[in-house]
């Protein structure tokens, strides 16, 4: 399963280095979003640094849309998904591959993002490392419920209107705690001001990898 | 037991009528109870009557609802048991469902109004219930998607498991973040209500009654959805056999009837009848 895992996001990850999608479109977007935001809140400083962690998780879920689209839409062509049916990889390897793949790209667009908070809002960071836990676990949420409903709707042809509406919800828990970490973080929060909101993250992130895990073969057969 | 032999035998159409009667029954009484024969509460005064139908909408939508939804779901996947007929029950399931749901936010909200001072507060329960609102509704929007019965059927019953996993969550808000909304009255943890007397009974009528009324949409919603599959699948003559069979529309006669019927000022007996035969 761990050899299927790196091979699929191998190979999700260097298709990713060749077409440049997320580096041209879905980092751009979101740096748009940021940009938009502030235009919404007007030149003064202060809404904008106090809702700095808000706006920079609503951006990272929109994009985290886009990026779960291009991920499924990879698939989607040539017969890709059959090719993977036929070629026995295991789903649960096929599930954490492409998991991981996309994580990976949500990784490099919350560095981006988090830069942009930091200069085009003028939040200042006080706890680095409550910045980097709620962002990794965030990721991997976003990114297991993202590729668990990408599978869902893979197939679809509205998935483009379908997928936001099915996915967004499911991951508020993500924006919720992941605002509340950076709050935290921003205010130079003690470990404490965290925690509870750090095991949200977890048990969302273990359910929606174990839910992959368990199902991902399965749904590939309803597309 | 088949899904057609549901939707045809007498048996289940009296059963969904008799259902129905009691439902309305239950609940009349309910509002009786409700509105005059029990006192006003301490101190919440008036207010206190919505208690009698807000936790048993909500118990409907939630725990009833939303967990016959998964478990008809899984039952459907599980292959020994798959069946088109868990999943049309899921589906009434999920849209009956949905509309207690909505009500559930609604008669907290207008609860809400005159104790918090608030219609919204954006409180860990209150959330996730709009949460789960919306999840479900993306679950009913999944199911409009035009694709085979088998495949929806399939996508379904996986979108309906990854939204009961809100279900616990809502529930247990109460106790993981010290929310603005009270905690279980009566499945608390100890399982001693912290509610005595007529207002018990008043509130243990409306489950009763609010759940006679989940199940007897739930049977009509399935017949309905049962029928729209026979229409799709070519036999509609059998489905409108069905619906004149229920006495609502009488098999017009062949002489008589379709006359009846006929537009006023169009020629009786001459071109109207017979298009409405056919």
């Amino acid at each position: 399963m761990w050899r299927d895992t790196l091979l699929m996001a191998g190979k999700d990850l260097r298709i990713e280095a060749r077409s440049r999608v997320a580096l041209s479109q879905v980092a751009p977007f979101g740096i748009v979003a940021l940009v938009l935001f502030a235009f919404a809140l007007g030149p003064d400083r202060s809404p904008m640094v106090k809702g700095a962690p808000g706006l920079f998780w609503v951006a990272m879920l929109f994009s985290s849309v886009l990026a779960i689209q291009r991920s499924v839409s990879v698939e989607s062509t040539d017969g890709a998904r059959d090719g993977l049916r036929l070629s026995g990889l295991d789903p649960a390897g096929q599930f954490l591959g492409k998991t991981l793949s996309v994580a990976a790209q949500l990784v490099a667009l919350e560095v981006v993002l988090g830069v942009g908070v930091v200069l085009l809002y003028g939040a200042s960071i006080q706890t680095y490392w409550l910045i980097a836990v709620s962002c990794l676990l965030g990721t991997i949420g976003l990114a297991a419920a993202g590729t668990l409903y990408g599978a869902l709707s893979a197939g679809l042809r509205i998935k483009e209107t379908l997928l936001p509406f099915l996915l967004l919800p499911v991951v508020a828990p993500v924006l919720l705690a992941g605002t509340r970490m950076w709050q935290a973080a921003l205010s130079g929060g003690t470990p404490a001001n965290g925690t509870p909101w750090f095991h949200l993250l977890i048990a969302f992130d273990a359910v929606y990898l174990a839910l992959g895990v368990v199902v991902y073969g399965p749904i590939q057969e309803t597309a | 037991m088949t899904s057609k032999t549901i939707v045809q035998s007498p048996r289940m159409i009296w059963t969904t009528r008799i259902i129905g009667i009691l439902a309305l029954v239950g609940t009349g009484i309910t509002v009786w109870l409700g509105l005059w024969a029990t006192p006003p509460d301490q101190t919440q005064g008036d207010l206190v009557r919505l208690v009698y139908i807000h936790p048993g909408v909500a118990w409907v939508a939630l725990y009833l609802a939303f967990g016959l939804a998964a478990g008809c779901s899984l039952l459907y996947l599980w292959p020994r048991t798959r069946s088109l007929f868990w999943d049309r029950l899921a589906a009434a399931s999920v849209e009956v469902g949905v509309v207690f749901n909505a009500c559930t936010l609604i008669s907290g909200s207008i609860w809400g109004k005159p104790t918090w001072g608030v219609w919204w507060a954006w409180d860990a329960r209150l959330t996730s219930t709009a949460v789960l609102l919306v999840l479900f509704l993306g679950y009913l929007a999944l199911r409009r998607v035009p694709a085979e019965p088998e495949v929806r059927a399939r996508r379904s019953a996986f979108a309906a498991l990854f939204a009961v996993v809100d279900v616990p969550i809502v529930h247990f808000s109460v106790v993981w973040w010290k929310t603005l909304h009270q905690g279980a009255t009566v499945l608390n943890a100890n399982l001693s209500p912290t509610i005595h007397g007529s207002m018990a009974w008043t509130l243990l009528l409306g489950f009763v009654a609010l759940t006679l009324a989940f199940v007897w949409m739930l049977l009509v919603r399935y017949r309905i959805g049962a029928m729209e599959d026979y229409l799709g699948s070519g036999e509609l003559d059998m489905a409108l056999l069905e619906r004149q069979s229920e006495g609502m529309a009488p098999v017009p006669a062949t002489g008589e009837a379709p006359e009846a019927l006929a537009p006023v000022g169009s020629a009786p007996g001459a071109r109207a009848p017979a298009e409405v035969t056919r």
